[in-house]
């Protein structure tokens, strides 16, 4: 066969593979040991020396051709089987990950934690105190003792013993006083009992209390230290108003306003169209609490304030109803995880 | 408190608008709830005088009366009014007038006669509930004048809330008295003259509770007209301030209230027995009050007494028998003084909240109670006529309570206050509040009025200076205080790191009511101890919790009745185990798909494994796994074969496993869920880590699958193995546990890869061959394990 067809022919062969596999056939049959090039190769030494030279260059020329031609469909062949490999293993990238749902934390939780990591920052550490607690602690330390008009405004639940759940969390003042050490900044949160229940009342809520005890406090202080705290927490300036109110345990007293925090102030449903939102009692602590604790008046003084937790929580999050934090259903719970 | 500004006007004449008056009293400490009208715009409605009155010609219960209004000539009215009558002045509505729910007058045909307007009721007119019969005016009122010019319906009233603090701020003058100090313009007060007796006659009283009630100021009145009716303007007074008219007596007791916040009452004189006596009660006693309920009394109640017995609860409610009626005409009036202590709470207890026993429990002012008597008297005599006999004071002739003055220093104000105070401010604001202050330099001696009985501590006179300064120009001051490092410990797990970790988990927090039912505590906790309420809201919220799983449970099938389908929960709370602590507890439940249904991943229900593993991982926090076990235990809310203490360095510290398939039913539940609980405390103490030295070497891994009796715990396993291991064994991963073929029934088979590796040198062959030889030596003879083949 003359070298002319032998090239055509492999190279038609070549272009022809379908696969590396039939491309490496072709490449044995070709230029292999045994292959028809390398015989052609093999055969010089019979040829007379004079064509011998001009032969071998032929044939060597249809040997690189061929190799080219070989190394070139075998690339092509393999970016074409990696192109069908990764077209095979090709995924829908909206199915969702497999695997676990991510839970969170109770609004009220969540709002708690706020809260306490804003007071850290003003150097308050967290007390505790029981909820059951005895008529001392929730009502006569604080200035509240029997009969008193206030007692009216807590709705107490009552055991058999005469112990009571806590109507608030201001018992924590009494403790965190007499367990000390002054000078003191404390805040306690925690879960306090009304024997209330409708639309706007659980028997069950929260709040948190504040107490601050030290040589040199002031109601100045006080204003300062609820402004930076409100501004915090709804993370942006707010409008207070400190207005008069009483309160047996601290003197003066004050309830805190703050300018709505839907509307701005405009009036709205929310605020009942006054523009303010009652969120804070606070005042001086009375003489008569420190007394109570065992502490000199004459050289302590000290500020006092309580908020409701959940209230917050509602402000923060525009929940319009206090009940749902209670009915524990996963669509309502669900809204507050992320964040 | 209602108050009606044009009456405050005619007392202390601020000079502000209904809004801002309201805004002053709101930032003076006297917080308006709400700002109403007194009346409904009435126009069209005049005062008119009914001329004649006949009897319609076909309708027996209509009368036609010619009415002057004003215009000049007679208007002819038809009227279906019992009391028409001519003569009568009442309230004319003219032809054009527009009535309370837009009810419009117009010229109207009655049965065939012409009626040009309408005589109006009370309720007609919105100024209250009568709907008896038409207004009678009575004399002074000119007709054809505007009904509300003529009554000042043009009024506006506002609706106050008083602090407890404050009994002194219950009355018109208490409010007039604020006003003028806080506008600083005067305060003038209606003159009460004495009203001389024109009778001897008197009424025996006997003080007999001491200072519960040091004085009892009484005075017999005769000859009241009986059937008489308080005039509009009294009337009026009374339903702005939220009171009905009932007869002259009452309306004047209850005005000179309003008037002066001095509680009185009246006695029918004829339904006296013997003289009164103020006592303590009787432990026996029983007493019908004039709302008809009886009340048993006690012997910390006080009461007014006759011969007959109780007839009325001092400073709360009189009684039944001795009440005044509209024949009444001989009168007994009380006007006394009783101690907020002795008065105090017993109108709660009884479920009375009354006029009087509000303002006796706050205090009244012990000045007042001559002055209240010549008041009520003078009012009586000339609504209602009769003959005064002398008023008689008995007990102390009350000076005021003793108070003393109040040293205080302007240093003092400025420092628990943090602001600068001129001496003379502060010296004119407690005067403006009726305070006596002497100065000597800075230091101030105050004596408070005898109405400011709640004034008695220097700390009380810096809330008046700053009421009065106005708590909004107090500029905030930032704290300085020492410098105090914040605390930080790594002796305990922080709350926010394990709540975190259930979160993240795919638990969601809830929070449930402290207390449940006492079934649902005893069926969930198994312990027949309860603490429980006194005074529950109800049943299902009488019992403090036991465990947080009543909580769970609860609110596991109220999402599951709401159709979700998986559900993981979490809280933490206390539970309040009868005569011990309360504890702070954490638990969970799951329930459902393993896994969220999901296209990819097995569709098991999750089981104990799968919380165990969330328990582990809480655990982990704080607790090497040498720290805890779980020890197979029994547990009346449990399966007894799948539930396990957790003992965490040898306390018991809580209770994983499934719900007792028993209490399936009774939650409707279609799988069980699994649940735990631990105690906060014992279960999140920590230390900080301590490192130990790494090994540079490799390791060396041996399988072993075993073959033991199903009573072995994979525990007793492990422990063979550590023992007999020794300080080379690195890692044991159990990877398999098999039963069935090839297995004699009661045996298992659990397969495990020892990880070996020396801190110091390589581990050989060798060394890993012989130390597996003396594990299955050791757990043949611990557990009778052997290697299966």
């Amino acid at each position: 066969m003359d070298l002319e067809s032998l090239l055509e022919g492999f190279l038609y062969r070549i272009a022809a593979s379908a696969d590396l596999a039939a491309l490496d056939t072709v490449r044995v049959e070709a230029l292999g040991k045994k292959g028809a090039v390398t015989v052609q190769l093999k055969a010089l030494s019979s040829f007379p020396p004079e064509e011998r030279r001009e032969a071998g260059a032929r044939i060597n020329v249809v040997k690189d051709r061929l190799t080219e031609a070989i190394e070139s469909r075998r690339v092509a062949l393999e970016d074409a089987q990696l192109a069908q490999q990764l077209a095979a293993g090709r995924l829908d990238v909206t199915l969702p990950g497999r695997g676990q749902q991510s839970g969170g934390l109770h609004p009220v939780t969540r709002t708690r934690l706020r809260i306490e990591e804003i007071f850290a920052g003003a150097g308050f550490r967290v007390a505790e105190g029981p909820e059951i607690e005895d008529d001392f602690h929730n009502f006569e330390a604080l200035n509240i003792p029997a009969d008193h008009p206030a007692r009216a405004m807590h709705d107490t639940f009552y055991f058999p013993d005469g112990r009571l759940l806590r109507t608030h969390t201001s018992p924590v003042q009494i403790r965190a006083l007499r367990k000390g050490p002054l000078p003191l900044r404390v805040i306690a949160p925690g879960r306090v009992y009304r024997c209330d229940s409708d639309l706007t009342h659980t028997p069950m809520f929260h709040q948190v209390e504040g107490l601050v005890v030290d040589e040199q406090v002031s109601f100045a202080n006080l204003k300062a230290m609820l402004s930076g705290f409100i501004e915090q927490f709804f993370e942006r300036p707010r409008k207070l108003r400190f207005r008069p109110s009483y309160f047996p345990f601290t003197e003066p007293s004050a309830e805190v306003d703050i300018q709505c925090v839907l509307c701005d102030g405009a009036g709205c449903r929310t605020c009942k169209g006054t523009g303010w939102l009652e969120v804070l009692g606070c005042g001086m602590v009375h003489p008569n609490v420190l007394l109570a604790a065992g502490i000199d008046p004459e050289r302590w003084q000290g500020y006092a304030f309580g908020m409701g937790i959940d209230r917050m929580a509602m402000l923060r999050y525009a929940v319009n109803d206090l009940r749902l934090f209670f009915e524990g259903d996963l669509d309502f719970l669900r809204q507050f995880d992320r964040g | 408190m209602r108050i009606s500004i044009s009456w405050l006007h005619e007392w202390v004449d601020s000079g502000w608008d209904a809004r801002t008056l309201a805004e002053r009293l709101t930032m003076a400490g006297f917080e308006v709830e709400s700002i109403e009208r007194a009346a409904p715009v009435l126009e069209g409605v005049v005062v008119a005088r009914i001329l004649s009155c006949e009897p319609h010609p076909d309708a027996a219960k209509l009368r036609v009366c010619q009415v002057e209004d004003g215009s000049g000539s007679p208007v002819q009215v038809v009227c279906g009014a019992a009391n028409a009558r001519a003569g009568l002045v009442t309230a004319f509505a003219q032809v054009g007038a527009i009535l309370p729910g837009d009810v419009r007058i117009a010229t109207a045909q009655l049965r065939g006669v012409e009626s040009h307007g309408m005589l109006c009721s009370a309720r007609e007119l919105g100024l209250g509930e009568g709907h008896a019969g038409i207004l009678e005016l009575g004399e002074g009122y000119p007709p054809g004048i505007s009904l509300t010019k003529s009554l000042a319906l043009d009024d506006t009233v506002l609706e106050l809330s008083i602090t407890p603090n404050r009994g002194d701020a219950l009355s018109m003058l208490g409010i007039a008295r604020e006003v003028a100090a806080i506008s600083r313009m005067p305060l003038s007060t209606p003159p009460v003259p004495r009203v001389a007796a024109t009778l001897p006659d008197v009424f025996d009283v006997q003080l007999e509770a001491g200072d519960a009630c040091p004085t009892f100021v009484g005075r017999v009145i005769r000859g009241v007209r009986p059937g008489a009716i308080s005039p509009m303007w009294l009337q009026e007074r009374l339903r702005r301030a939220g009171l009905r008219s009932i007869t002259p007596v009452v309306d004047v007791t209850n005005l000179v209230m309003l008037e002066l916040g001095q509680p009185m009452h009246a006695y029918d004189l004829r339904r006296l027995s013997g003289g009164i006596r103020v006592r303590w009660a009787r432990p026996t006693e029983t007493l019908r009050l004039l709302d008809g309920g009886e009340v048993a009394l006690g012997p910390d109640v006080l009461l007014i007494a006759d011969a007959s017995g109780p007839i009325g609860l001092a400073g709360i409610m009189g009684g039944e028998a001795s009440g005044i009626d509209p024949d009444t005409t001989d009168v007994f009036l009380e006007v006394a003084f009783f101690q907020p202590a002795a008065v105090g709470g017993r109108a709660r207890r009884f479920g009375l909240q009354t006029d009087a026993s509000q303002r006796f429990e706050r205090g009244v002012d012990p000045d007042l109670q001559e002055r209240a008597m010549e008041r009520a008297t003078a009012l009586l005599l000339e609504i209602a006529g009769g003959e005064p006999g002398p008023t008689v004071v008995s007990g102390k002739a009350l000076p005021g309570l003793e108070r003393n003055p109040i040293e205080v220093s302007i240093g003092f104000l400025e420092k628990r206050l943090g602001l600068q105070l001129e001496t003379a401010t502060v010296v004119e604001s407690l005067t403006a509040l009726g305070m006596q202050v002497s100065r000597s330099g800075d230091d101030l001696r105050v004596l408070p009025p005898s109405h400011r009985f709640d004034i008695a501590l220097p700390e009380e006179i810096s809330e008046e200076v700053a009421r009065l300064h106005g708590y909004d120009r107090i500029e905030p001051v930032d704290a300085t205080g020492p410098q105090v490092a914040a605390s930080s410990t790594e002796a305990r797990v922080p709350a926010r790191r394990y709540l975190g970790l259930l979160a993240d988990r795919g638990y969601q927090e809830v929070i449930s009511y402290a207390f449940t039912g006492r079934d649902e505590q005893l069926r969930l906790a198994g312990r027949a101890e309860l603490v429980e309420l006194a005074n529950p809201l109800s049943a299902e919220l009488a019992a403090m919790r036991l465990s947080l799983w009543p909580g769970l449970m609860g609110a596991l099938t109220g999402n599951v009745r709401r159709q979700r389908d998986r559900v993981r929960l979490f809280e933490h709370g206390r539970v309040f185990p009868a005569g011990g602590e309360e504890k702070d507890m954490l638990a969970a439940v799951a329930w459902g798909g393993a896994l969220p249904e999901q296209w990819s991943g097995d569709r098991r229900e999750v089981d104990f494994y799968d919380l165990k593993a969330d328990l582990e991982a809480l655990l982990q926090l704080s607790n090497s796994t040498a720290d805890v076990r779980f020890e197979p235990a029994e547990h009346p809310a449990l399966h007894p074969g799948r539930t396990a203490r957790v003992i965490i360095r040898e306390n018991s510290a809580g209770w994983i496993g499934e719900l007792h398939p028993a209490l399936l039913v009774a939650y409707g539940l279609r799988s069980a869920p699994l649940l735990f609980e631990l105690d906060v405390d014992l279960s999140f103490m920590s230390e900080p880590p301590v490192y130990k030295a790494i090994s540079r070497y490799p390791s060396v891994r041996r399988d072993l699958a075993l073959v033991v009796a199903e009573s072995i715990l994979l525990d007793q396993i492990l422990e063979s193995v550590s023992v007999s291991s020794g300080s080379a064994l690195k890692e044991v991963r159990v990877f398999d546990v098999y039963r069935g073929t090839g297995l004699e029934p009661g045996f298992k088979s659990v397969a495990m890869g020892l990880i070996l590796q020396k801190i110091e040198g390589t581990l050989t062959d060798q060394d890993a061959d012989a130390l597996v030889a003396a594990v299955v030596s050791r757990l043949s003879t611990d557990c009778g394990a052997r290697i299966r083949n």
